[in-house]
């Protein structure tokens, strides 16, 4: 059986639990057609569990406890390390959320199994699930397998599954409540409430065009050139994480997972290598240029049309062709 | 306060890694080798801690003779003494074997905080630090970009994502994932390189067996999700076909 874990906020499934349960759904084809399990952590569950009930899966299994009100990573672990014992799955498959990274590890090693993370692929093979990982910065795939037993813990990458590619059912599947003993004074961790800073004034999630910069600017009064093609071209300027970093543009113009997620028509990626977390920020761009002297660079990899080239020769000329 | 800052030495940044002849890891002989990015931020957040608190920071890292660069740099920028666990099969470990080469070693120094970077450059688990804490049973926070001392305990911010945070609170030991980017790297000065021959770096064995959880079975190119047109030529003959396809065969000029 493969185990899915869910992840919800305030009652709300995030998309990127139907992420993992289509992921569920694969791995269970190139595994011999392992029955899937969802569950579902927190307090007061029910309408999590019955979001996820319309999920093709054997059952959604819920933890409901107070003490799993506000996340914190010693609760999720004796939860789900009780669950796991009692399910005994074969899998247990997760979203590569910063949550996850936060306990999963903790949770493998509790029990002393693998934990194979950020995967994006599942071969089958005879001897077993192949699982496919990048490495060396997405300049590299690696083949993954685990040493035998059970369970392996598997993270899948943000994007590597539709979430809309979660297969439902054709009627609700069955909820089924896990008692497990939850021992509220065994969690070291005390968690405040989540809070966002002050609401950011850019919205670059509508923007139509971005030129956004990376490390390769080198210098922050390099932006200037930047600023030049984004204004000759109607576009917000945007940027990757080390940028930001640096303080040499506000946060609120990072583009990434831990910044915005952006879906214009045009984005070009000045000196941007492509990291799997800016990536994952510009999935929904159209047309996608990067302009890069690394030719290895990962952004390549995604962009539709690349140049290797110095962008400080290369934008100036696309200025000068711009304005004829 | 005793600190323990984790690191691992990694193949650099640039180029394309080449493979050794199983395809399984790089050619080590033609590989160069650098502090893991993220955990240059986990150093300095280390050095800053000891600074404002007062106390001692300890250089932990797993890995084969090599290591010790990585260590040096550390200490030159102002660590005060290294334990290096010293294996060659650490350098293509995964995270549990070296997560459990470190805490054999660390268990022993009641450190009162592990400071660890976020994730490595190479392999990129995301792991090593929160096993750790398993391992040395002690309680832990991930990508965390502020760390205060309250009521003899930890008060941190952890980033979540897409702009929210979280303040959470732990007792003393912990241990903590830095996010990359919080604090302005310091350089090793000349006197810090000097200074740092002088400290120590206590070799110690690994264990024994090393059981790996997971191993790679081949490393090669990823596929293509797109296909890129590459454009080449003078930056003006370049500027005017990109300019000419993103008018005529993209659309979104």
């Amino acid at each position: 059986m493969i185990l899915a874990i869910a992840e919800q906020h305030g009652g709300q499934v995030s998309s990127v639990s139907w992420e993992a349960i289509a992921g569920a759904q694969h791995l269970s084809t190139a595994a011999n057609g392992l029955k899937v399990r969802v569950v579902v952590i927190g307090s007061s569950v029910g309408d999590a569990a019955g979001q996820l009930a319309q999920a093709a899966v054997e059952e959604i299994v819920t933890v409901d406890h107070p003490a799993l009100g506000t996340y914190a990573a010693d609760g999720y672990v004796l939860a789900l390390e009780a669950v796991i014992a009692k399910l005994a799955p074969s899998y247990v498959v997760l979203p590569h959320t910063y949550q996850t990274r936060d306990f999963a590890p903790a949770l493998a090693a509790r029990v002393d199994r693998p934990l194979i993370t950020d995967v994006i692929a599942v071969k089958g093979a005879d001897a077993g699930p192949v699982f496919t990982r990048l490495v060396f910065q997405g300049k590299m795939a690696a083949d993954v397998v685990p040493e035998p037993g059970a369970p392996c813990f598997v993270t899948f990458q943000i994007g590597a599954y539709r979430a809309d590619a979660a297969v439902r059912g054709a009627s609700p599947a069955p909820v089924v409540p896990a008692i497990v003993p939850m021992d509220a004074a065994a969690i070291r961790q005390r968690p405040e409430a989540p809070f966002r800073e002050a609401k950011q004034a850019v919205d670059l999630s509508q923007a139509e065009r971005i030129v956004a910069v990376g490390r390769g600017l080198g210098k922050q009064e390099h932006l200037a050139i930047a600023e030049q093609l984004a204004g000759l071209l109607g576009a917000e300027i945007g940027a990757s994480r080390p940028i930001c970093d640096l303080g040499w543009l506000p946060l609120e113009r990072q583009i990434g997972s831990s910044g915005q997620t952006v879906a214009p028509k045009l984005y070009i990626a000045l000196g941007i290598s492509g990291a799997i977390q800016h990536a994952v920020g510009i999935k929904g761009a159209k047309t996608i240029v990067a302009i890069n002297k690394d030719a290895d660079a990962p952004i390549f990899e995604v962009a539709d049309y690349g140049v290797v080239g110095d962008l400080f020769e290369i934008v100036p000329a696309l200025a000068t062709e711009l304005r004829k | 306060m005793r600190i323990a800052v984790c690191i691992k030495q990694v193949p650099t940044r640039e180029g394309q890694p080449r493979l050794n002849e199983s395809r399984t890891w790089v050619r080590e002989q033609d590989a160069s080798f650098e502090m893991n990015e993220p955990d240059q931020y986990a150093v300095e957040a280390g050095l800053r801690l000891r600074e404002q608190h007062g106390g001692e920071v300890v250089v932990c890292s797993a890995g084969p003779a090599r290591v010790a660069q990585v260590i040096r740099e550390a200490l030159a920028r102002g660590a005060d003494r290294a334990i290096h666990v010293e294996d060659d099969r650490l350098a293509e470990a995964d995270a549990a074997v070296v997560a459990e080469a470190l805490a054999l070693h660390m268990r022993g120094e009641q450190f009162d905080l592990v400071l660890t970077g976020l994730q490595s450059d190479d392999q990129g688990f995301a792991q090593t630090g929160v096993i750790l804490a398993e391992r040395l049973g002690m309680p832990h926070a991930t990508i965390v970009i502020e760390v205060q001392f309250a009521d003899g305990g930890l008060r941190v911010k952890r980033e979540l994502e897409g702009g929210w945070y979280q303040w959470v609170g732990m007792p003393l030991p912990a241990l903590l994932t830095i996010q990359s980017g919080i604090n302005q790297v310091r350089y090793a000065t000349l006197k810090g390189i000097m200074a740092a021959k002088k400290k120590e770096i206590r070799k110690v064995a690994a264990p024994a067996t090393l059981a790996a959880r997971q191993r790679i079975v081949s490393l090669y190119l990823p596929e293509k999700t797109k296909r890129t047109e590459m454009i080449s030529g003078t930056p003006a003959e370049t500027a005017r076909e990109l300019i000419r396809r993103l008018r005529e065969d993209a659309r979104v000029l």
